[in-house]
């Protein structure tokens, strides 16, 4: 893990996304969900390739149910990108890392 | 990304389920250098890793006395293929032209005018994965209440009522295995009677939480921002109903991933892929295991077997070619 990414729990998650300097990409995984391992390298990637320009926030939902039902996540994965504090979009299931670029590049 | 590599590769592994990666493990340890191109994440469609990616406890693979997660089988398998030199890209294949050799396989940009790869032999396991059932609503609610991995998302149904849709063995997995989290499992199916076999109706049958309505279909999935019913029409009658759910599972079957084959392969009315004398196709030099040809078996331990066939076939296809074809 690089120093881009960090671990969201639910009681840091209010303080972290208020008090980040760059937009947020909240990964909602879980240790048993195949796709969520399949995406987990690849934000890896995007995290060190865009350092200072998106942080990439791991959020496991076993430990972390409540922030998982505040923003009403259905299923894993589930990435949403949080700007000055609030969410501003969101993307469900497992996709490529060309999607995932393409989908959070504007709001960068 | 997807750059154009010029050298002729001895072979080529299109997919990387259990049979994908088991032809990666015996190419590499006879030295043929594979590439896999394994595919792209999707929570939806095909996925690097195959449909093993979606589950959890693999109970029936030998040699893991106490079964194994299925996402841990398939990293084990992928690290074992490296292990032996197997170079693995994350890619999905674009188009394939199997009209000449050496074959011309594009990633990327299919109107590019040169293919990404070439190889004397293509081994084809690019599997099969899960019919959706194409009412209105299902796309919409994707991953808001509909789903296709109950591993996943079963979690996100605690104490919910919950639908599965389907009557095979998967389908009834899948009840099992969504019994533990939501409040109720309503098991709907087309048919009067399950296709499941024996040991799995009984358990379905002698489990509380789930229950069953026969002879219905989904005609539409209805919910503004997640799933809040299901509209049903009874098969034998026509009588239209509703169901209240949180949570839609589809479990409806698979259909292979031949796609890219179509008029190169020859396949059957479901579009499996037809082999015959261990893996060979229709084209000398073309080969395929696992699920894109066996609509029959289906298992892990089936499709690595016939991955290991496709290999070996390779191996002796190679041998016989002369040197620059």
């Amino acid at each position: 893990m690089s120093d881009s990414t960090i671990t969201i729990t639910d009681n840091t998650f209010d303080e972290q996304i208020k008090t980040s300097s760059t937009p947020v990409l909240v990964d909602f995984w879980a240790e048993w969900c195949g796709p969520c391992k399949m995406v987990a390298p690849i934000l890896d990637e995007i995290a060190s390739e865009n350092a200072g320009k998106v942080t990439i926030g791991k959020l496991n939902v076993d430990d972390n149910i409540r922030t998982a039902q505040r923003f009403e996540v259905m299923s894993i994965p589930t990435m949403i990108l949080f700007k000055d504090g609030e969410p501003v979009m969101r993307i469900v299931g497992a996709k490529s890392k060309t999607a995932l670029l393409a989908d959070i590049e504007s709001h960068l | 990304m997807p750059n154009t590599d010029t050298s002729v590769r001895e072979v080529i592994i299109i997919g990387s389920g259990p049979a994908g990666l088991t032809a990666a493990i015996y190419c590499a340890r006879a030295d043929l250098r594979p590439l896999v191109l394994e595919g792209e994440p999707s929570s939806t469609t095909d996925q690097p890793g195959g449909q093993l990616m979606l589950t959890t406890d693999i109970e029936n693979f030998p040699g893991f006395v106490d079964g194994i997660m299925g996402p841990e089988l398939m990293a084990n398998f992928r690290a074992q293929a490296q292990r032996f030199g197997a170079e693995i890209e994350t890619v999905k294949v674009s188009k394939i032209d199997l009209s000449s050799r050496p074959f011309r396989i594009w990633v990327g940009d299919p109107s590019a005018d040169e293919p990404s790869h070439l190889a004397k032999s293509v081994i084809v396991a690019t599997g099969a994965q899960s019919l959706m059932l194409g009412v209105p609503g299902e796309m919409e609610l994707l991953g808001h209440g509909v789903s296709t991995c109950a591993t996943c998302d079963g979690f996100f149904f605690r104490n919910q009522p919950i639908a599965v849709i389907g009557g095979g063995d998967s389908a009834i997995e899948e009840a099992m295995f969504l019994s533990k989290f939501g409040s109720s499992v309503t098991l709907i199916h087309r048919r009067g009677e399950l296709r499941a076999s024996k040991i799995m109706q009984e358990r379905a049958r002698s489990n509380e939480k789930i229950n069953f309505r026969w002879n219905s279909e989904v005609t539409r999935i209805i919910g503004e921002t997640k799933v809040t019913e299901l509209a049903l029409r009874d098969t034998l009658t026509g009588e239209e109903s509703v169901l209240a759910v949180d949570g839609c599972f589809i479990a409806i079957g698979h259909s292979p991933n031949t796609g890219l084959f179509k008029g190169q392969l020859d396949m059957d009315e479901a579009g499996y892929l037809t082999t015959h004398e261990g893996s060979h196709t229709n084209i000398e030099g073309v080969f395929a295991c696992g699920d894109v040809q066996d609509s029959l078996y289906r298992q892990a331990i089936t499709a690595a077997g016939s991955g290991c066939m496709a290999a070996i076939d390779v191996e002796h296809f190679l041998e016989d070619i002369p040197e620059h074809s």
